[in-house]
């Protein structure tokens, strides 16, 4: 953990000069790139950097590597579909609806994996979630193999009419905001204090009278829940769920674009999950195995720069004072 | 005097090994009580029954005459009864001031709050810094615990632990690594904290031992030696061979 100690020890005043130009350059790009590229990329990337960022809460945060992060991103794109296109909830509530279902199943998963220390509890996450993953190509509701299609999009909030792209890309922008503003609150919140603790020295927390059990598993339900909110969010963007969502590959996915972009950095996975979604999309087009590129990209940045690539900005920042 | 922690027949064992056996204590309200022993004793181990750390194999423990034989960890610690580790404790990606803050943070009620600001934890800072003082780490308050030379890490223990005002506090070989122009430093430190509290200290140098306990107890293989005063348990014939050697028969 000497990377964490690293970015640890730069000094407060340069993390928040630096957290404020990120968020600046952020919020420009942001505002600029649906016009110059195509918004529905756009809201996919958006989505999974809030899904990284969930995800990183846990790893980054609290120290708990989750292995089948897909169940809750998927488990939220089912659900939110299921609710927008059956029981016709307008749009934010179905995405709401599937954020709190990923929440509801964060807590049984959590439940039965927070007991277990390091790799016992990321192999129980990934048993939970391959089970979960047998349970959504058996249910009816979720289709097998064909998926929810066809969900609607709908208004958001009555008056936004989703069909727009354009209008639709600033209410992902939106949604996808407001979920990294909830994690930064969570990390700098005196929750994220005693979360920061028990990642760092977890008896040493107990001692203190903390029952750190208790901690995480609320720190996994709210990261199962904003995971949720991402993948309620891109079923309505891309009218789909599939299995894809569920599947343990997308587990795998979100903690490469999370290692890539920087473990315990903020704007390290949006970043990560940038790369990532960039390459497979390019890729995609250019007809290339994009699996074996995006293995040895990792490779390559796993042992070039292994502070992620915003951990790797940091440091460098930091030499130079 | 009323015994703040007793035990009766404390044992644990490890797949048929057994660290601690049969152990009966009685720690006094008010004393420094010395838990010494040879490497391998179950000195440690005894700490980690006590605060349950470790699930004991067999007997009871008594908190103020109550059975706390059930609690879990935490709850033990929220009770007053509060240890520190053998090897030193500390978070180290928080800057000494959070590491304060996370011990003050319980007892004010700003622990689950995940979406307040920790600008909410300033009310904490006060007590903090009197206590940062108190082991003499002022001018490292913004620095991150895991860059503190060892000694000064040990200190900062030693504030988070006081920062809950413990009524009893369990320290596992506080003058471990600390070098020897510190020690007079640190044993005054427990000297001081030790007024209106109960301590229980492992520790292996006798000379800080004679020093500052008022009862002994001598472990040897998992069970209790002798028991006494420090005079007392260092006459013992027993003691002597099995523990001190006879360069420490002074
Ligand atoms: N978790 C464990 N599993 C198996 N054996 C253990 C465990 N913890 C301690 N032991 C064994 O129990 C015995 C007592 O260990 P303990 O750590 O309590 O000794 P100690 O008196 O604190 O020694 P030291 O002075 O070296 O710190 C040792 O033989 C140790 O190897
Ligand atoms: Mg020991």
């Amino acid at each position: 953990m000497s990377i964490l100690a690293q970015q640890s020890a730069a000094t407060g005043e340069l993390r928040s000069r630096l957290n404020l130009l990120t968020l600046a350059a952020g919020a420009v790009a942001a505002l600029v790139a649906p016009f110059v590229i195509y918004p529905v990329f756009l809201m996919n990337v958006l989505c999974f950097a809030l899904f990284a960022s969930a995800f990183n809460l846990l790893i980054g945060f609290v120290g708990l590597l989750s292995f089948g992060h897909a169940a809750f991103f998927g488990a939220a794109a089912y659900v939110t579909a299921h609710a927008a296109k059956v029981w016709g909830l307008p749009t934010e509530l179905a995405i709401l609806t599937g954020a709190l279902a990923a929440a509801a199943l964060g807590l049984i998963v959590g439940f039965l994996a927070i007991r277990r220390q390091g790799i016992y509890f990321s192999m129980i996450t990934l048993a939970l979630a391959q089970m979960f993953y047998f349970i959504c190509l058996e249910v009816p509701f979720t289709h097998g193999e064909d998926g929810i299609q066809g969900v609607p999009r709908g208004t958001f909030l009555g008056f936004v009419n989703l069909d727009n792209n354009l209008a639709f890309y600033f209410v992902v922008l939106a949604i996808v905001a407001a979920g990294h503003f909830a994690i930064w609150r969570i990390v700098h919140s005196p929750f994220g204090n005693i979360l920061k603790a028990i990642r760092d020295n977890e008896p040493r927390a107990i001692s203190l009278g903390y029952n750190s059990d208790s901690y995480k598993l609320r720190a996994f339900v709210l990261s199962a829940g904003l995971a949720g909110l991402a993948g309620g969010t891109n079923a309505i963007v891309f009218q789909l769920a599939t299995l894809t969502g569920v599947q343990w590959q997308s587990s795998g996915e979100v903690i490469l674009m999370t290692l890539l972009g920087g473990i315990g950095t903020l704007a390290g996975p949006p970043i990560g999950a940038a790369i990532t979604i960039g390459l497979q999309t390019y890729l995609a087009a250019v007809d290339f195995p994009v699996t074996v590129l995006i293995g040895l990209i990792f490779v390559v940045c796993v042992l070039l720069f292994r502070r992620g690539v915003a951990g790797e900005i940091l440091a460098y920042m930091r030499k130079r004072g | 005097m009323a015994n703040v922690i007793e035990t009766q027949a404390l044992t644990k064992q490890f797949k048929g090994f057994v660290a601690v056996s049969n152990v009966d204590l009685k720690i006094a309200e008010g004393s420094i009580h010395g838990l010494i022993g040879p490497n391998g004793a179950g000195k440690t181990t005894c700490f980690n029954l006590l605060t349950k750390f470790l699930e004991p194999s067999g007997g009871r423990i008594f908190h103020r005459g109550e059975d706390i034989t059930g609690l879990k960890p935490a709850a033990i610690a929220r009770r007053g009864v509060v240890r520190s580790f053998q090897i030193s404790a500390v978070f180290p990606h928080l800057t000494v001031r959070d590491n304060l803050r996370a011990a003050l943070q319980r007892q004010n009620g700003l622990a689950h709050q995940f979406w307040l600001s920790d600008g909410s934890l300033a009310v904490l800072d006060e007590r903090a810094r009197e206590l940062i003082a108190d082991v003499n780490l002022s001018e490292f308050q913004d620095t991150p615990a895991g860059e503190l030379a060892y000694g000064r890490k040990r200190a900062l223990e030693i504030a988070t632990t006081l920062a809950l005002d413990p009524e009893v506090l369990l320290l596992d070989e506080p003058m471990a690594g600390i070098g020897r122009e510190e020690l007079p430093r640190i044993i005054d430190l427990v000297r001081q904290v030790a007024k209106g509290r109960t301590v229980v200290m492992v520790e292996h140098n006798l000379s800080v031992v004679a020093n500052l306990c008022d009862r002994v107890t001598v472990l040897q293989r998992g069970e209790i030696l002798a028991e006494g005063s420090y005079a007392e348990v260092s006459a013992d014939e027993r003691v002597r061979t099995a523990y001190m050697g006879s360069e420490h028969a002074h």
